[in-house]
């Protein structure tokens, strides 16, 4: 199984495209397995506290869980008006 | 006046959430504001299919239990700016989704959409009722294939009798036959039922017939529309039924499946 995400991604092809976002999307779901909601209600977490400052979109902030080998990165992408984009990156 | 439409079928794995991610971003194509919800609580796929999973924060649920607004939950396409999706829970339970909670967010999307596009769940249990339920029009989508139809005459029984419409003594919804997966060359061979032989079963107007096309396969690889994939008689075949679902008279057409050599076979035989 480990093996299945391990393999170096191939996004020329459609079927490259569709193996790299079930990766991304499965390691997201399944990680949500021990505690099922969570990242959804960080995602409305940040949403709330940045729109105390700024004026952001609904659909503003995207968030996944990469799974490393050591530890999984959460990364969380916020797409502000009129720039190119916040970028962190938190090791949990 | 807006329209809500089930794409439904009773069986599963017919097409109901390639057509309801075509037929929506193909209004959209068109100028028609849509919104296209998914009601397989549990076993959300809408979301890949239009390629937005990443961008789920709220779903359904969350908007009918009162922990989002609607416009939290509705995610813009990319693509088409006349175009949301509202996505399903993927952890709530099935029993989340009640009738009421259901009616409250079409009501409200009534006000913002020309049309509603609602995904069914495969089955006739609650979920399938549900999505059904509030409909003003129904995609009943079938292959050419005994189990399908049997399921879409079963569906066409639940439409006319379980509904709001049916219960309230309105005009009943609208029935539209899509046969999907065609395979003219398997007709010709005799080996799958012919058009007509379903039209004659399940006996209601037909909005398109949609061929077995690699390009559904390519166009859910990378979570886009098949309609925006580029040409192809899949894409063909569904921009007819959208164009029919919006009234036009358009003459049937079966797309030929896209073989190859078949343009180099053309040429020879003009030669
Ligand atoms: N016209 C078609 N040509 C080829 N494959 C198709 C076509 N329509 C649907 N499929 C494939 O059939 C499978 C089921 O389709 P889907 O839309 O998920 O059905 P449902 O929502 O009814 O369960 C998918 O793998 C999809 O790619
Ligand atoms: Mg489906």
């Amino acid at each position: 199984m480990l093996g299945f995400f391990r393999r170096t991604p191939r996004p020329d092809t459609s079927a490259g495209a569709a193996r790299d976002r079930l990766q991304i999307l499965l390691a997201h779901e399944r990680s949500g397995r021990t505690s099922p909601e969570v990242l959804p209600l960080i995602q409305r977490d940040i949403l709330e506290v940045i729109k105390k400052h700024m004026r952001i979109s609904d659909d503003s902030v995207d968030i996944t869980v990469e799974p490393g080998d050591d530890f999984s990165t959460l990364e969380i992408n916020i797409e502000l008006p009129g720039t190119s984009g916040a970028r962190r990156g938190i090791p949990n | 006046m807006s329209k809500i439409i089930v794409v439904t079928s009773g069986k599963g794995g017919v097409g109901k959430t390639t057509s309801t991610a075509a037929i929506g971003a193909g209004l959209a194509m068109r100028g028609k504001s849509t919104c296209v919800i998914d009601f397989d609580v549990g076993l959300r796929n809408l979301d890949m299919i239009m390629g937005c999973e990443r961008r789920v924060v709220f779903d359904f649920i969350n908007v009918i239990q009162g922990e989002a607004r609607l416009n939290q939950a509705l995610i813009k396409d990319r693509r088409l700016e006349n175009l949301s999706i509202l996505p399903a829970s993927q952890t709530r339970d099935k029993d989340a989704l009640t009738k009421e909670g259901v009616e409250k967010v079409l009501n409200e999307l009534r006000e913002q959409f020309d049309y509603i596009v609602c995904d069914s769940p495969a089955g006739i249990e609650r979920g399938a009722q549900l999505a059904m339920h509030f409909a003003d029009e129904a995609i009943v989508v079938t292959n050419p294939e005994v189990s399908s139809v049997r399921d879409s005459d079963r569906v066409l029984g639940l439409l006319s009798s379980k509904t709001h419409r049916a219960e309230t003594g309105q005009d009943p919804i609208k029935p539209h036959l899509l046969l999907t997966r065609y395979d003219t060359a398997r007709v010709a061979k005799g080996e799958m039922m012919p058009l007509e032989d379903v039209l004659e079963i399940l006996a209601i107007p037909l909005l398109g017939i949609v061929p077995e096309s690699p390009a559904v396969l390519r166009a859910s690889n990378v979570g886009t529309p098949v309609v925006l994939e580029g040409k192809s008689p899949a894409a063909s075949a569904y921009e007819d039924a959208v164009s029919r679902l919006m009234g036009e008279q358009i003459e049937m057409r079966v797309q030929r499946p896209e073989r190859p050599g078949l343009l180099s076979r053309l040429m020879r035989r003009e030669a």
